[in-house]
């Protein structure tokens, strides 16, 4: 999972500005989707791997970070064994992983708050169309910042489910899981609204 | 201080068994430093609480901040009204500590190494330096209501309103933030359960089944409280 994992540093991805790096990031993936070649596979994940190192991040938060890509990197290389062969398995799990460890550097590295900047930047000329960047940015930032507490709203509701013996039941926590989420949403509108962030 | 005017403010709400008074009209005057306000849950605290920044609209009457109509100038309003809430996981929105009190700095400063210097001398007044670059989802309880604080505190509002700010803490925290609260230059609208709180305010309302039964010096307004939920209790209970 791609979402709060920004790990603070001064290395040169770190300092380097956000649109390059995105740059960067949409030319490697879509060369390692466009380029079938067994040595390109090992060349792009060996360069991902280099802009790891390069960007000093703990070895422990890649591989949390990577770990649901891998596994499904796994699935469907063994699927693609078996329909066409070694080959075809091995190039895929490659490009996965050198994808999914590239957009874990350029996350690691980039702090949200200037990743809004730039999306505010970019769609700026927008705004002439009616749209509002700062309110655009906000979205994506909530949409960031609300995925880890509706996970834990989750499991607090299936505990509770689990507590009054109901845990076989999918009804008795959905239920309350889902208007607790409604209810989570409606108090960080509030939230927003007494910040002033809907204001202009 | 500025004032908090209520001008005969009240809310009705429809429902399918017909209209509810969520709040009576109430024509109130605040402009002592610390107010508190305490009664019993659904009694309509938070409904008056939230009036004083447009969260909730007056049906009837109008809500006056520092000479500005609350429903015809609520950002303004809320540039001066800063509020914070019981649960302070709802209002952390961002990932990171510092990146949370910028985003309340946004608007006021647009220069992004600006912000990030003034988010961090907020984070630094308020003890909490030291987590900037951490995830606003390792911080405790008190922590996080801190730092929600912080947030409410950086654009500098002239009245805080704080609706239980307590409620979810321990002691030592609950000391923490109400420190913070009452070490405040701000006017401070405080809602809370927490009876000695209360009584550290300069006023206390006591607000029960939709309006305002009591007003005045903070001991006189907690002991009317506690005697209306005894004589309550004996009501049901007793004989
Ligand atoms: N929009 C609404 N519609 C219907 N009932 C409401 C609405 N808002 C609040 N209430 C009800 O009004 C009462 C007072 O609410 P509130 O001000 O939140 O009380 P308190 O903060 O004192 O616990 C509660 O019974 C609540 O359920
Ligand atoms: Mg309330």
């Amino acid at each position: 999972m791609l979402i709060g994992i920004y790990q603070p540093g001064t290395s040169l991805l770190h300092r380097l500005p956000v649109g390059p790096k995105l740059a960067a990031l949409a030319a490697l993936s879509l060369s390692i989707v466009l380029v079938r070649s067994m040595p390109a596979s090992f060349a792009f994940l060996a360069a991902s791997i280099g802009l790891a190192l390069l960007a000093r991040l703990p070895l422990r938060m890649l591989v949390r970070a990577t770990r649901a890509v891998l596994l499904i990197a796994v699935v469907v290389a063994a699927f693609q064994w078996w329909m066409f062969g070694p080959h075809r398995a091995v190039e895929s799990l490659l490009d996965l992983l050198a994808l999914a460890l590239a957009a874990v550097v350029v996350t690691a590295t980039t702090p949200v708050n200037a990743m809004l900047d730039a999306i505010i930047r970019w769609i700026g000329p927008l705004r002439r169309l009616g749209v509002d960047p700062e309110r655009v940015a906000l979205t994506f930032s909530l949409a960031i910042a609300a995925l880890p507490g509706t996970v834990s709203l989750a499991l607090e509701t299936r505990d509770a489910a689990r507590a009054r013996g109901l845990g076989r039941h999918p009804r008795a926590y959905l239920t309350p899981f889902v208007i607790r989420v409604v209810g989570r949403a409606h108090e960080t509108g509030d939230a927003l609204a007494a910040r002033g962030l809907g204001d202009d | 201080m500025p004032a908090i005017e209520l001008e005969a403010a009240g809310v009705t709400v429809a429902t399918p068994a017909g209209e509810r008074v969520i709040l009576e009209p109430t024509t109130l005057s605040l402009t002592e430093r610390r107010i508190g306000i305490v009664g019993p849950n659904g009694s309509g605290k938070s409904t008056l609480a939230r009036m004083v920044n447009g969260l909730v609209a007056a049906t009837t009457g109008r809500v006056v901040v520092d000479g500005l109509d609350v429903a015809r100038e609520g950002a303004a309003v809320r540039r001066r009204v800063g509020f914070c809430f019981t649960d302070p996981a709802a209002q952390l929105v961002m990932p990171t500590c510092v990146e949370d009190v910028e985003l309340s700095l946004r608007r006021i400063e647009r220069s992004a190494s600006a912000r990030r210097q003034r988010a961090l001398g907020v984070l630094e007044r308020f003890g909490l330096a030291d987590h900037a670059e951490i995830s606003v989802h390792a911080l405790s309880g008190g922590q996080k209501q801190l730092l929600a604080l912080a947030g409410v505190l950086a654009t500098e509002p002239s009245v805080v309103v704080a609706d239980e700010p307590t409620t979810l803490l321990d002691l030592a925290n609950t000391r923490k933030v109400a420190d913070v609260l009452f070490g405040l230059d701000q006017q401070l609208l405080l809602v809370t359960h927490d009876l000695d709180l209360a009584r550290r305010c300069d006023r206390v309302l006591v607000v029960d089944d939709a309006g305002v039964r009591y007003d005045g010096e903070p001991g006189a307004a907690v002991d009317f409280y506690v005697a209306s939920v005894e004589d309550r209790i004996e009501g049901r209970v007793g004989p």
